[in-house]
């Protein structure tokens, strides 16, 4: 990863955060996004307060990108809110905050960041999605139902721009211990894990690992997929 | 009195660099009498000289190097975009003056 230039939304916290790092160590020049500055900083890492749902906001991200370094090499869209309720019970302003997080912010930035790599033919773009999709999880209608456009989107978005060298794949992962799922009960995180075949809650490497695959040069073969972890298909 | 820095290109500067970035685009694909392109070369419809993906490509460069040679950030995006009567990407023409529109609505 020496020298590429990686984009990363949603890196105050969480697997954000620990993206980040992981791809700074890898030698990359890290670019991250998120509504308020981190309170972490990092040789190798700028950040920008960027709302991703708003489009003048990510434009300007990804020309101020373009212009320091010349060229984005990787996107990985990974901000995302979620919002535990019964659908009888969901605001419509919660369903409307989600897909404008979830979805829409994944859009600006993959339509972005893809005219920047287009110019070089190269360009790897990964979306995070969620094993709530697969797995139909109750309670997770609204979060679920945002991260299945994600898949959709990106499998299309995949063929319109592999003509451009452009791969576009997504990493569904399990629960991980982040500040996502730290509203949810306990007991309804162990029944999750029990159904995974592997029983354990997820680990940022986990996340890592598979992002990594889609990322490296050598996959550029590998475009619309889904790679779900903890085991479920 | 301070004098105001104007960044934003003319409608000359415009059509020049739409007509730079297709004769670019018709050489790489080794198609087309380059020194033909001008203002009333055809992007849509029966007569264009690029493909759907070309026109893309066409358009997304325009926007990259209005942000590269003028610093101005525009978003060439809209809905009637594969629409041949109302297009602002009819022509070559056409596109230039929806850029121009865009930049006046921005400043």
């Amino acid at each position: 990863m020496d020298g590429s230039v990686v984009l990363i939304t949603g890196t105050r916290k969480g697997i954000g955060r620990h993206l980040a790092e992981h791809y700074v160590r890898r030698g990359a020049i890290v670019a991250g996004c998120s509504r308020s500055d981190p309170d972490w900083s990092l040789d190798g890492y700028t950040h920008f307060a960027v709302d991703v749902t708003d489009e003048a906001q990510v434009r300007k991200m990804v020309a101020a990108v373009n212009k320091q370094w010349g060229r984005i090499d990787v996107l990985i869209n990974n901000a995302g809110i979620a919002s535990m309720n019964h659908v009888l019970l969901t605001p419509a302003q919660t369903a409307q905050r989600i897909f404008a997080t979830n979805f829409h912010g994944v859009f600006l930035l993959c339509r972005e960041a893809a005219k920047v790599m287009q110019r070089r033919r190269y360009g790897r773009i990964v979306n995070i999605s969620t094993i709530a999709v697969p797995m139909h999880l109750e309670g997770e209608a609204l979060y679920a139902a945002s991260k299945s456009a994600v898949v959709t989107f990106t499998q299309i978005l995949a063929r319109e721009v592999a003509a451009f060298g452009i791969t576009a794949n997504v990493v569904a992962p399990t629960p991980i211990e982040t500040d996502l799922i730290r509203s949810v009960p306990k007991e309804k995180i162990d029944q999750i894990v029990e159904r995974l075949p592997i029983h354990r809650l997820g680990r940022f490497e986990d996340v890592a690992n598979a992002i990594d695959f889609f990322v490296q040069p050598a996959s550029d073969y590998i475009t619309g997929q889904v790679i779900t972890l903890g085991g479920i298909a | 009195m301070t004098e105001i820095v104007q960044n934003q290109p003319t409608r000359e500067q415009v059509v020049a660099l739409i007509v730079d970035s297709l004769q670019e685009l018709l050489a790489m694909d080794g198609a087309g009498e380059s020194d033909a392109v001008d203002e009333e070369t055809r992007l849509l419809g029966r007569s264009a000289v690029v493909e759907s993906m070309g026109l893309v490509t066409l358009i997304v460069e325009v926007e990259q190097r209005l942000e590269s040679d003028f610093d101005v950030v525009v978003v060439l995006a809209d809905d009637r975009a594969m629409s041949q009567s109302r297009s602002p990407f009819l022509s070559v023409g056409t596109l230039a003056d929806y850029i121009c529109q865009l930049l006046e609505e921005q400043a």
